[in-house]
């Protein structure tokens, strides 16, 4: 498995990392693998993986035990709902909005469309 | 420790395949080099190896010439495309022969290796396969604990699970090292995300060494519409053009504006099509 496309790859490691937390799959005061984990298993220079992961560490998303590794801290899911919410517009409406004007789409017919996905998406 | 290029030029007859080189090679890297096919790679390397001899300027390790020095050249280990090793030799007595030149091989991480990598230890070097003859080397330049390993094609004939092998190999005994590696590549793609320094020569000359990220940085793509295109990079240093009907896509040294018309994308380059840009760049301006 690599990397690609057109983030710099410390920035999609740690959102990579975040959709973890988010989903329970690195649940609160769990151990995240180690930076030589990363390494290997994605072929990135462990200086990449270790920036990544120290995103989320300057966050206070994550904390080192010294000599054991690096865990996710405590309500750590609740900050990043909280984060990604407040990021929404920027991430999703603005990029929504562009696409749906390249289309000459009204307001009321993407309502209408965002109205439908909210009864058809789980 | 480190290892200082100072303007070493090579000439094969008429043929200048060095010029004036000079660069540092700091350690705890994974450097990239990188060049088209005669672009000087491998003769930079068997000089630096002092398997061929400069015609002038110096290498030093550390401050100490490396010609006919082999208290500097103990520290560099070159994994070529061909080994100096007796033909007739077994693969087992090869690891030792190397073992014994360099103190800190690690014998049992090399038969792990061999194990993983299904290296067949009986066999003669000369009657190894192309893609097991490069895995016997990459599998010394994995295990030498030199300070200072490069690979030169390491990944020539390897299929993609024994090609992946190496780079998690490669990645994980970097991250639990000292050691600096240096890969000299035409497989760029694959590498990119483990080299963090990256070397380009062309035609003999140092073209570009900086960190990868801030390379990367300094370049975007962009694509829409040929004549939005074309007014958006008015004035810019376009380094390549690429036109598909209507549609153009250019890559620009420089960050991208943010107040880009919409219809118009920027990107990111990766570091192999920086490295395609880069050249084609060169191909232009040589003719004019």
């Amino acid at each position: 498995m690599q990397f690609g496309g057109d983030k710099p790859i410390f920035l999609q490691l740690a959102e990579q990392l975040e959709d973890g937390i988010l989903s329970g799959a690195f649940p609160e005061e769990g151990q995240i693998p180690s930076i030589t984990e990363y390494a290997s298993t994605y072929k990135i220079n462990p200086a990449t993986a270790l920036k990544g992961v120290n995103l989320l560490v300057d966050a206070g998303l994550l904390y080192k035990k010294r000599g054991v590794g690096m865990f996710v801290t405590q309500g750590a899911q609740e900050a990043l709902r909280q984060r990604r919410s407040e990021a929404f517009y920027q991430d999703y409406i603005v990029t929504l909005v562009r696409k749906a004007k390249g289309l000459n789409m009204s307001l009321e017919q993407l309502t209408a469309l965002l109205e439908k996905g909210y009864q058809h998406v789980d | 420790m480190s290892i200082e290029f100072e303007q070493v030029t090579k000439r094969y007859g008429s043929t200048t395949a060095l010029d004036g080189i000079s660069l540092t090679l700091e350690q705890g890297h994974i450097y990239g080099l990188l060049g088209n096919n005669g672009a000087g790679k491998s003769t930079l390397l068997s000089i630096l190896t002092d398997r061929q001899v400069a015609d002038s300027g110096e290498i030093r390790v550390d401050g100490q010439p490396t010609h006919n020095n082999n208290n500097a050249l103990k520290n560099l280990f070159l994994v070529g495309e061909q080994d100096l090793f007796p033909t007739g030799l077994k693969v087992e007595r090869a690891f030792r022969v190397t073992a014994d030149f360099y103190p800190d091989f690690d014998m049992d991480y090399a038969l792990a290796l061999a194990k993983k990598f299904e290296l067949p230890m009986k066999k003669k070097l000369n009657a190894l396969s192309t893609g097991y003859g490069s895995i016997f080397r990459l599998i010394l330049g994995l295990s030498v604990n030199a300070p200072y390993v490069f690979f030169d094609e390491p990944v020539l004939g390897l299929d993609a699970r024994h090609r992946e092998l190496f780079y998690q190999s490669l990645a994980e005994k970097f991250s639990v090292s000292e050691g600096t590696y240096l890969l000299s590549t035409h497989l760029i793609a694959e590498a990119e995300n483990l080299i963090d320094h990256t070397i380009i020569i062309h035609q003999g000359r140092l073209l570009c060494d900086g960190p990868t990220d801030a390379l990367l940085d300094q370049v975007y793509s962009l694509s829409g519409p040929a004549a939005a295109v074309d007014s958006a990079m008015a004035g810019k240093d376009v380094l390549s053009i690429q036109s598909l009907g209507g549609l153009k896509t250019v890559a620009i040294q420089g960050t991208p504006a943010l107040d880009l018309p919409s219809e118009l994308a920027a990107g990111r380059l990766g570091l192999q099509d920086y490295f395609i840009a880069l050249q084609e760049f060169q191909e232009k301006t040589r003719t004019f």
